[in-house]
């Protein structure tokens, strides 16, 4: 590894550090509205237009749902573009979701994950994004403020790549880190601007048989966002699923390019695996738990349990081979949702974590724990219970409810 | 050239290449086609246009193939406007910082009337607010015709459609069409106009105006559909003809507050003996064949009444100049 540049130290709170990062990556357009636990992103940004920091288009919209449909529509035009939502935004953006990934416009995204109502709740889970799990975004969760910076950088370089454009969604846990403050260290402005380059447009044919940058030019006339009836559909969306397959590996490379400018790296892009090669039981999470996850693992490492944790940092695309190959030798895996499934048995995360595990050869028991809903806080003695769960599993060789609800009054 | 420039000739329009191109997939008899191709006879020069969902654009865009002769853009029904927005922010930075050619590019956003009256009136509002340099134009059918005619905030009052058939208590449509127009006018625009299939000339200048406008501009377009108005094809130019006569959609233009009738309504202001009724408007459209039952020749009178009075009060408030 080249040696890290010089560094300075701020201190923020994970939107902060969110806006602080869009600032530093010269976006041209944002469009935003405004929402809790995503506010601050959309504040202080506000402050850095009315100070002249950035040369960019700041619109604010209507909407949610007008917020996304700018963001695509500049990034047609060829735009760098970035929005931020939450629960009941990201909700109201969801039919903008799918057409954005469609049109493959890259446009990047925080969100500061917040509960859905009803009942009305403004604390964070991660129902809100989970829920657009099959809208083709590139889904990205941060454990930290320092990640949710990294990640929004990083995320510019996933989005526009040729070979991906696809738009990305940055989730950072509502409150929890949305709002805590934290040490950030941050980049240098010419570094970030090296780093994310000015957008690259790949090259198309129009419908004049020309080749020209994919975008809305006058000079090339281009038709975008056509009708495809049942004759063509189909080929639109297998090429989406195509790139998230590039997505794997672009993701990982750009958390390896990163770490030689930063000195700061999250797992290989797609997981972060803590302690993992010899555990017999394991949790894998998402997001801001695994910092507390991760002292409950030393603390009972220094007890001698073979204890280990996954942390999925990608969800979409989904690291099957990786999820695989980093939990085949647990013995019992307890997976942790921050969102429901209704009926679903389990939620999200679990389903798609014992999937990647069918194939393996030696497949783990695999339990789910549905925890912190709308904001309901997990304490390290409940989340060390979960491992002590785990290893009762173990011993007794069965689980005795494969979905658990912690914290829950029953 | 500018609009005072830009005479507007049969010659001078029909010589412009057009932009709007044969080949959709539009019905026999469709208003709206011919009013794109006119709107596009208006453009000035490099031009984006971007476009709700409905008729207009699924006819022109199935793909591989297209109709569109200038960079296009579609993305849902609800967000034609916040199309036009996200397109013009990005132009202006993108121009600022030297990232594309340093040149004005105008922004279009076409909508039918449902796409502007009821599920776009939200983004059409906010995006107007906000200030940004684009012309919306309404092709107004009076109806969701896309998904089988059913009613918008547009059909008028009266006309049978899927979701308000003419049944043997409820006449067709109960409640009247809104008043966009006006309401576009309360935003405090710079530019709103009125204009018919018809009457091509003033259209295509009225274009040109809305697009010379530094910053929003709306125009509203009567554009008859023959399939939803149960009208015969060949006469849907002359149907957007009557209703200019006969006052049910009179032809204006506000000019920084200032409103004036545009010609052929100004004719009619000026010489009231040469307004029709509404029901030379009426007659011969499948949608309102029930109200000349005779249990409903009360409706008859009343419909006749508010266009009254609508005009009587849109003339008001013109200036006579």
């Amino acid at each position: 590894m080249t040696k890290a540049i010089k560094q300075e130290t701020m201190a923020m709170s994970g939107d902060e550090a969110i806006a602080y990062a869009v600032k530093q990556s010269d976006v041209d357009v944002v469009a935003a509205y405004p929402i809790t636990p995503q506010t601050i992103i959309v504040e202080k940004f506000g402050e850095y237009v009315a100070n002249g920091e950035v040369q960019t288009e700041f619109v604010c919209t209507e909407s949610e749902h007008s917020a996304l449909t700018a963001c695509l529509a500049a990034s047609a035009t060829g735009a760098r573009t970035f929005t931020a939502s939450a629960s009941a935004g990201l909700a109201l953006m969801h039919e903008m979701l799918f057409v954005t990934s469609g049109c493959r416009a890259p446009v990047v995204m925080a969100i500061a994950n917040r509960a859905l109502s009803a009942p009305l709740n403004i604390h964070g889970d991660q129902s809100d994004s989970m829920a657009e799990r099959d809208s083709g975004w590139v889904q990205i969760y941060v454990e930290n403020s320092q990640e949710a910076y990294d990640s929004i950088i990083q995320a510019f370089k996933i989005a526009e790549d040729t070979n991906i454009l696809l738009p990305v969604i940055v989730g950072l846990d509502g409150f929890t880190l949305s709002h805590s403050l934290e040490n950030v260290k941050v980049l240098p402005d010419q570094t970030v601007l090296e780093f994310v380059g000015t957008r690259q447009l790949p090259n198309v044919l129009t419908h004049e048989g020309k080749e020209a940058p994919f975008r809305l030019d006058p000079e090339y006339p281009m038709t975008m966002g056509p009708v495809a009836f049942p004759n063509y559909y189909f080929e639109f969306k297998r090429q989406q699923d195509d790139a998230m397959k590039n997505a794997l590996e672009l993701i990982k490379e750009v958390n390896t390019e990163y770490a030689k400018i930063s000195g700061r790296s999250y797992g290989n892009g797609l997981i972060d695996a803590y302690n993992l090669e010899d555990a017999e039981v394991a949790i894998v999470c998402v997001g801001s738990t695994a910092g507390t996850l991760k002292t409950i693992v030393d603390e009972l490492r220094q007890e001698g349990l073979k204890v280990g944790l996954l942390r999925l940092r990608t969800f979409r695309p989904l690291p099957v081979e990786e999820l695989r190959s980093a939990l085949e030798n647990v013995k019992v895996v307890g997976v942790m949702d921050k969102s429901m499934s209704f009926g679903g048995h389990g939620g999200a995360v679990f389903h798609e974590v014992r999937h990647a595990l069918y194939d393996s050869e030696h497949r783990p028991q695999v339990v789910n724990y549905i925890y912190g809903l709308g904001g309901r806080d997990s304490s390290p003695i409940e989340l060390r219970r979960v491992y002590e769960e785990l290893f009762a599993i173990l011993r007794i060789g069965r689980a005795k409810h494969i979905v658990n609800y912690l914290g829950l009054r029953e | 050239m500018t609009s005072q420039e830009w005479k507007f000739t049969t010659k001078a329009i029909a010589e412009k290449p057009d932009l709007f191109l044969s080949g959709h997939r539009a019905c026999a008899g469709c208003a709206p086609a011919t009013v794109l191709r006119l709107i596009m006879k208006g453009t000035r020069g490099p031009t984006i246009v971007t476009e709700a969902t409905g008729c207009m654009e699924v006819v022109s865009s199935i793909y591989p193939y297209t109709s569109w002769g200038l960079p296009w853009l579609h993305t849902a029904f609800e967000n034609a406007a916040a199309n036009a927005s996200g397109i013009e922010a990005a132009l202006k930075i993108m121009r600022k910082k030297g990232k594309i050619k340093d040149q004005h590019v105008d922004v279009i956003a076409l909508a039918g009337d449902g796409g502007t009256y009821d599920i776009g009136i939200q983004a059409l509002s906010g995006a107007v607010e906000r200030g940004h340099d684009f012309l919306f134009v309404l092709y107004d059918n009076e109806g969701y015709m896309n998904t089988g005619i059913q009613r918008s905030g547009g059909t008028p009052k009266g006309a049978a459609t899927t979701t308000t058939p003419a049944g043997s208590v409820v006449p067709g449509k109960p409640e009247r069409k809104k008043p966009i127009a006006e309401i576009m006018l309360a935003h405090d625009m710079e530019y709103v106009a009125t204009a018919s299939a018809y009457y091509w000339r003033d259209l295509v200048s009225k274009v040109r105006k809305g697009l010379e406008v530094n910053g929003p501009a709306f125009l509203h377009v009567f554009a008859p559909c023959p399939r939803g108005w149960r009208t015969d094809p060949a006469k849907s130019i002359e149907y957007s003809k009557l209703a200019v006569e006969s006052c049910v959609f009179p032809v204006w233009e506000s000019v920084k507050g200032k409103r004036q009738l545009s010609t052929p309504s100004k004719l009619i202001a000026l010489a009231p003996q040469k307004k029709k009724t509404v029901m030379d408007y009426l007659k011969g459209q499948g949608r309102f064949r029930h109200l000349f039952a005779p249990q409903n020749a009360k409706l008859l009178d009343e419909m006749q009444r508010l266009v009254d009075e609508k005009w009587e009060k849109l003339v008001k408030n013109c200036d006579p100049a």
